[in-house]
């Protein structure tokens, strides 16, 4: 009995053990808050840009990851505020997906000034998507079929209604002079990846997301990008037209970025700052943006402060605007 | 004769000693995480992959890992299915509907080995599905809109009614009370919250890993503590391991059945390996009738739903590698980890990184027969962990419950939600309410839901969208007969109740 027993409490110990291994050992390693589950955007901001710093020196311990999933963000966006507010080896990812959910009072009520954002390092251009086969050509065509008939384009995304990849069409669509935008129809699915299979089977009439999430469907030929939302045409993907080229003056772009709790020193800020603009600058980042279809876009610092305070005035009145914030 | 040519790729990038070694490391960790209450496939992928980023492995060889480490916990879910009735994780549910009566009976090494050996045969063939099939399957998920969706969550509630085999209508009721528990959360169709009362802690809904390990694992130390530790229903004997050929040949044909169904249902995103397991006994449950005595501890009953998980495992690694739509759970970690290795899976991955492809399903066969021959000799080293006295047992399956739902999200508010649960489950079986039912209806609820809206907002609110493919109506056909055949046929089939050995 007494040996088993002992086993027993071995046993349990060492599974305890190697099961809460992974999250005490950060007590002296700095944290970064991926506060998704596994697998998406801000998983792989936390991973990657942890992993880089790890491996170009800047940082002397492996960066923990922790995912807090709940509430598009708000979860992890709490825990920040209120109860890490002064906690110095914490970076958090966050993306456009955050600012947008700050600008349209998602995260129950706090807002973008009870944290500091610490900078961007790369951008996901915002694309809208066709079937190979599609009858649209090109953004016009589809602007242009809406206005005739509302309902005979709906568009899938990744996020829910309201949010980020919604949004982009409807700018689209105001910039075009179509303003019963309630009228569009938009589902929103788990994920770009989803929204484009429901596309391509023909359940859908297009696809609005960023560009990482179409790019290997796009050399499978299954697809046509119609616009791609950014200033430029985006490099490696030289023959895909802006929207702002065919007549729409929309600029959308998911980065993707760090905050840190608010009540850190400036020291502590500047250091975070200096430390992520040494990734932006490394070999390592630069082939994982190639690899996922990132475009370059660096702001760091003060500098990305003032860019996510304009955002989030922008996407505030918009929302207003289009009916999803009252 | 490609395949053998990229197999052997495959098998020249996974196959080294340490690799090897990794292999077997993975397969015994994912074992003991599956094994164990509240730890699932995916947290234990998660947690590991830390692990791999600190040994510095290379793509190929953190790939056999944690395809080890979730092969290895697709395997280890039955053991406390069949010996403690408490699913090691969600796919292992329908496991305890026939493993744990079979234990009871004094045939738990029978039941293990025999579980071993339907997921060896579910696995392995959902391998070869993956391999010869994968780029053709990919497409399946193109014919899959919302109205299919919804027809084909549909069909799984449809042949709910079949599960309570004493009482159906308290089986619909467990449903429904896991529908309603489905709807808290945003409502992914309007951005608004629904029933959460303003907590953050329930926008995304309630995790079914929580419910699972409440419903099951803390219901479970009530009843321990109501009866002072007495004549508690868990602490199943096991004596000699034998091999019992006799079951094995038995049910051929119902693990390659249920290997067919769970696979299918596993390439299809979303629906994943828990489906996989849930329709594979509901097939098989129909297919063998009244007199089949299922839920009575029968070998069938225990050989379907490992079949048919162990295939949905591997079949959702088909949308994963070649649409980067994640399957399930765990699919979508690995998709993390592939993400975070520079490598995006999609359309065009068999293409263009067939070392990475190839290494994968080289290192699932190996862990695949690692497994098989790990778990079926092996098995009473891992149910030791198992056999100690309820009273020691029981407080540390309660520790694990906790540190496993609070590796889930790091939040309190979930340890209290699993407690919550623990009564629920508690009070549902003293009235005698099956809690599987309960556990189906949170994990599928919310998909089923969502496709409904979703399919409502493509047709402007035309219900006629619902059937209008030929897959839609085939799956509606089925979920139709599935539901109204049991009524008719009870009095046809209605035998003296079969003698159960």
């Amino acid at each position: 009995m007494t040996t088993r027993l002992f086993k027993a409490l071995l046993t349990s110990a060492v599974v305890a053990v190697s099961a809460t291994g992974a999250t005490t050992f950060a007590t002296s390693a700095a944290e970064c808050i991926a506060p998704a589950n596994p697998g998406g955007g801000w998983d792989f901001t936390c991973r990657q840009i942890g992993k880089i710093l790890f491996d170009i020196g800047a940082v002397d311990k492996p960066v923990q990851v922790t995912n807090m999933p709940g509430a598009g963000g708000g979860l992890a966006y709490n825990t920040v505020v209120s109860e890490r507010g002064s906690d110095e080896d914490l970076i958090v990812a966050a993306s456009s997906a955050t600012t947008t959910r700050l600008a349209q009072n998602a995260y129950a009520g706090m807002t973008a000034d009870q944290v500091r954002f610490v900078g961007a390092i790369g951008a996901d251009p915002g694309v809208i998507v066709v079937a190979a086969d599609s009858p649209h050509q090109s953004l016009g065509d589809l602007v242009e079929a809406i206005k005739a008939d509302p309902g005979s384009v709906a568009f899938a995304g990744g996020s829910a209604v309201g949010g980020f990849d919604h949004l982009k069409p409807l700018m689209i669509l105001k910039e075009g002079g179509f303003t019963d935008i309630t009228k569009v129809k938009y589902i929103g699915v788990d994920g770009g990846a989803d929204a484009i299979t429901q596309t391509v089977g023909g359940f859908t009439q297009a696809m609005t997301g960023d560009m990482s999430e179409v790019v290997s469907f796009l050399a499978n030929g299954d697809i046509r990008v119609i616009a791609v939302l950014t200033d430029e045409r985006v490099p490696g993907f030289d023959d895909i037209p802006t929207a702002k080229e065919q007549g729409y003056d929309v600029v959308a772009v998911n980065w993707r970025g760090l905050y840190v709790p608010k009540g850190i020193s400036d020291a502590k800020f500047d250091e975070w700052a200096g430390k992520l603009q040494q990734v932006a600058d490394s070999a390592e980042w630069a082939q994982a943006m190639k690899d996922n279809g990132l475009a370059p876009f660096t702001k760091v610092g003060g500098d990305f402060q003032s860019y996510v305070d304009g955002l989030v005035t922008e996407i505030n009145a918009m929302s207003k605007e289009l009916g999803v914030l009252q | 004769m490609d395949i053998l040519a990229n197999l052997a790729l495959g098998f020249g990038v996974a196959l080294s000693p340490y690799t090897l070694f990794l292999a077997i490391c993975g397969c015994f960790l994912g074992t003991i995480i599956g094994a164990l209450p509240g730890l699932g496939p995916s947290n234990g992928v998660a947690i590991l992959i830390p692990i791999t980023f600190t040994l510095g492995l290379d793509a190929t060889s953190a790939l056999v890992l944690m395809t080890s480490v979730y092969y290895g916990a697709m395997y280890g879910g039955r053991i406390s299915s069949i010996l403690l009735n408490i699913p090691g994780d969600e796919p292992a549910l329908m496991t305890t509907l026939d493993g744990y009566p079979m234990a009871k009976q004094g045939r738990a090494g029978d039941a293990l080995v025999l579980s071993g050996v339907a997921s060896f045969v579910g696995a392995f063939l959902a391998t070869v599905g993956l391999m010869l099939l994968a780029p053709t399957l990919a497409r399946v998920a193109f014919f899959f809109g919302p109205a299919e969706y919804f027809a084909l969550y549909l069909l799984a509630f449809c042949t709910l009614g079949g599960m309570a085999s004493n009482n159906q209508a308290k089986a619909a009721l467990a449903a429904c009370i896991g529908l309603g528990i489905a709807m808290i959360g945003v409502d992914s169709s309007s951005g608004l919250p629904r029933l959460t009362g303003g907590n953050l802690h329930l926008y995304d809904g309630i995790d079914f890993l929580v419910a699972i390990v409440g419903l099951f694992a803390i219901a479970e130390v009530f009843f321990f503590i109501e009866s002072h530790g007495k004549g508690s229903s868990i602490g199943v004997k096991l004596d000699k391991v034998r091999i019992p050929w006799k079951d094995i040949v038995s049910t051929k044909w119902t693990m390659l059945r249920a290997s067919g169904v769970g696979f299918v249902a596993g390439i299809l995103p979303g629906a994943g390996a828990s489906l996989g397991s849930f329709l594979a006994y509901m097939s098989e449950k129909s297919f063998a009738g009244e007199k089949g005595g299922f839920g009575t501890g029968v070998p069938k009953g225990v050989a379907a739903p490992e079949a048919g998980n162990n295939a949905a495992a591997g079949g959702a690694l088909v949308p994963m590698l070649t649409l980067g739509v994640p399957g399930s759970g765990t699919t979508a970690v690995l998709l993390a980890l592939l993400m975070t290795l520079n490598i995006t899976p999609g359309p065009t991955l068999f293409t263009e990184r067939p070392e990475v492809v190839w290494g994968l399903i080289a290192s699932l066969l190996i862990a695949n027969v690692v497994l098989l021959l790990m778990n079926v000799p092996m098995v009473k080293i891992f149910v030791k962990v198992l056999m100690v006295p309820a009273w020691i047992l029981l407080p540390g399956v309660t520790m694990i419950s906790f540190v496993g739902i609070y590796s889930l999200s790091g939040s309190y508010f979930d340890l209290l939600l699993m407690v919550a649960f623990g009564i629920l489950g508690y009070f549902l079986r003293k009235l005698d309410v099956p809690t599987v039912p309960v556990i189906l209806g949170i994990l599928l609820g919310g998909n089923m839901e969502d496709a409904l809206r979703r399919a409502m907002t493509l047709s402007d609110g035309d219900v006629t969208y619902l059937f209008s493919s030929p897959i839609a109506v085939g799956l509606w056909i089925a979920a139709i007969a599935g539901f109204v055949a049991p009524m008719f046929l009870r009095g046809v089939l209605k035998k003296p109740p079969a003698v159960t050995d």
